[in-house]
């Protein structure tokens, strides 16, 4: 018995490991696959409704485009105010990255998008010099303060990724931009934040692929039938035929889907970022000499 | 100390630098003349390195001033006026850094042409040709459009030497340059930093350890000790017949 055992083992030994995990995915679908069709899972109507679900992805990303946008902003601006020591920037920062960090998610797009309108309209009722149309203003679409909340809260939670991306930029580099007479925004702009970028870039892309998650939420506020996201659309059709199962299955295909997507795009970035840094090349070229002196006569 | 005071390019007066409560540099005076290169020597910890840092203002005087090609300025909080006027003084002074912070997301001419960019030093082409003869100067024209990741130390310092040399400075400070080099890399910049002597007539403020450098190059030493200057001279004197003790006992070691 522990002889076979023996001889299993140092058989699989020869299998490439990436071929070996590969079949346990591939079995891990098939699994999946056997529980579905014997629990009635209808393929059909995944086929027939996908292209409607999948008719949300635009708003997903626009969602998620969007907030990642503001949130870099956020991030940028609040990382900067975090390392000054201007008090009134620090404490504008600190106060901010407190406040969003510390409610849900569910409850800053509630705020924004219900609790925000009355307050312009009751300040505009009490104060007549405000301009008009202020009372407006904090009246958003579902999909607008979708995006802020996202942008503010994932913002919130990158500042600190900033912030120590910026502060793990050797303290040389900026005394160096500083000897050479650069003004601030100068060395932060050229020296120190295109340096920082190295580190920030992995864990920014890791926040965009978990706002593409977060873009979900986005459904509570009611979305308008013009711009419902995949998420919405999903639990439209699946409530409507009782197929929750399908639709749900389809609309966790989709996200996956985007995040595998989006991380391999992730993965080329930083390897082009890391250009000008890594001494692989050296390593290259050496080996590739040792080869021609080996090609060129025998040891 | 001949000369009248316009040939001073940087003055030290009454310098005190203190972290926290250690202090470091306890009262230094010195002035360095146009064209002169002096070297400045020590125990590490000696405060040699601190007050070369202070003299552009890196670190900020504790107490004392620093008066480079005519801006005096005293250390202190550091307002919106003050922040411009050490950068005012910042463009009379070029560094050159032990571990040389060279930009690694620039190429070797972008590092050279970054600084005289940003402070509008004369037009596009000038600034690229005045890059382009500094680092022939520094013999590495061939490696401009290099990363500085591709590079030797030697040839890295070599390039941060060119970089402070493009903002055309009144004084150049060395902050042990060649200490992180390998020993075989130290020949080449030790003799680039001579030709700024010899042929540009640089005026170089130099903290290091090479007494060969300092014997051949150096007009006036300096031994500092404990956060003091203890004995100032011409490298002939000092080296040959220092007059204190502890001068005498860091030579034996580092010669």
């Amino acid at each position: 018995m522990s002889d076979t055992w023996e001889r299993v083992q140092l058989a699989s030994a020869r299998i490439p490991f990436r071929i070996k995990t590969g079949a346990v995915w591939i079995a891990l679908f098939a699994f999946l696959g056997f529980v579905g069709s014997s629990a009635g899972f209808d393929l059909q109507w995944i086929q027939d409704n996908m292209r409607y679900i999948a008719g949300g992805l635009r708003y997903t990303m626009y969602t998620a485009l969007g907030g990642i946008a503001l949130a870099v902003v956020m991030a940028l601006l609040g990382a900067l105010a975090r390392i000054s020591r201007n008090p009134v920037a620090n404490g504008i920062a600190g106060f901010y990255v407190s406040f969003f960090r510390g409610t849900p998610l569910i409850v800053q797009m509630f705020l924004l998008y219900l609790a925000l309108p009355p307050v312009g309209r009751n300040l505009a009722a009490k104060y007549d010099w405000l301009p008009e149309g202020f009372a407006d203003w904090f009246l958003l679409d579902v999909m607008t303060a979708g995006i802020i909340a996202l942008g503010l809260n994932y913002g919130a939670y990158m500042t600190e990724i900033f912030r120590a991306g910026i502060q793990s930029v050797a303290a040389g580099q900026g005394e160096a931009a500083d000897a050479l007479g650069m003004t601030y925004l100068q060395k932060m702009r050229k020296v120190v934040l295109p340096q920082a970028l190295r580190v920030i870039i992995p864990p920014t892309g890791n926040e965009f692929i978990a706002m593409m998650k977060d873009t979900a939420l986005v459904s509570f506020l009611g979305t308008t039938v013009d711009t419902m996201e995949i998420f919405r659309r999903a639990q439209l059709v699946g409530k409507h035929d009782f197929k929750n199962l399908e639709a749900y299955v389809a609309v966790a295909l989709l996200y996956w889907a985007l995040t595998v997507l989006f991380t391999y795009f992730q993965a080329r970035l930083e390897r082009r970022l890391g250009r000008g840094y890594d001494r692989s090349h050296v390593v290259k070229l050496a080996e590739a000499s040792l080869r021609q002196r080996r090609a060129a006569g025998p040891a | 100390m001949t000369g009248t005071s316009t040939d001073v390019v940087v003055r030290i007066e009454g310098l005190h630098k203190s972290f926290g409560h250690l202090e470091v540099v306890k009262g230094v005076d010195l002035d360095v003349h146009r064209g002169e290169v002096v070297v400045v020597f020590g125990r590490s910890g000696s405060g040699k390195s601190t007050v070369l840092r202070c003299v552009n203002f890196i670190e900020d005087p504790t107490e004392g001033s620093i008066e480079v090609a005519g801006i005096r300025l005293g250390g202190g909080h550091r307002t919106r006026r003050k922040r411009e006027q050490i950068r005012q003084l910042r463009l009379h002074v070029g560094m050159v850094f032990q571990q040389f912070n060279l930009f690694p997301n620039m190429t070797v001419l972008d590092n050279v042409t970054c600084a005289p960019r940003m402070a509008g030093k004369g037009s596009e082409t000038e600034i690229a040709q005045r890059a382009k003869d500094l680092l022939d100067r520094v013999g590495l024209a061939d490696k401009a459009r290099e990363h500085p990741a591709r590079l030797s130390g030697g040839q890295q310092q070599r390039v941060a030497i060119a970089r402070a040399l493009a903002m055309e400075p009144d004084v150049m400070l060395f902050d042990e340059p060649t200490s992180a080099l390998d020993p075989e890399l130290t020949g080449e910049v030790l003799s680039v930093m001579k030709t700024l002597s010899t042929e540009m007539h640089m005026t170089m403020m130099v903290v290091t350890h090479e007494m060969g450098f300092a014997r051949e190059v150096a007009d006036r030493m300096a031994f500092f000790h404990e956060g003091r200057i203890l004995e100032e001279g011409p490298p002939s004197e000092l080296i040959a017949s220092p007059r204190y003790a502890e001068t005498r006992a860091f030579l034996e070691a580092v010669l």
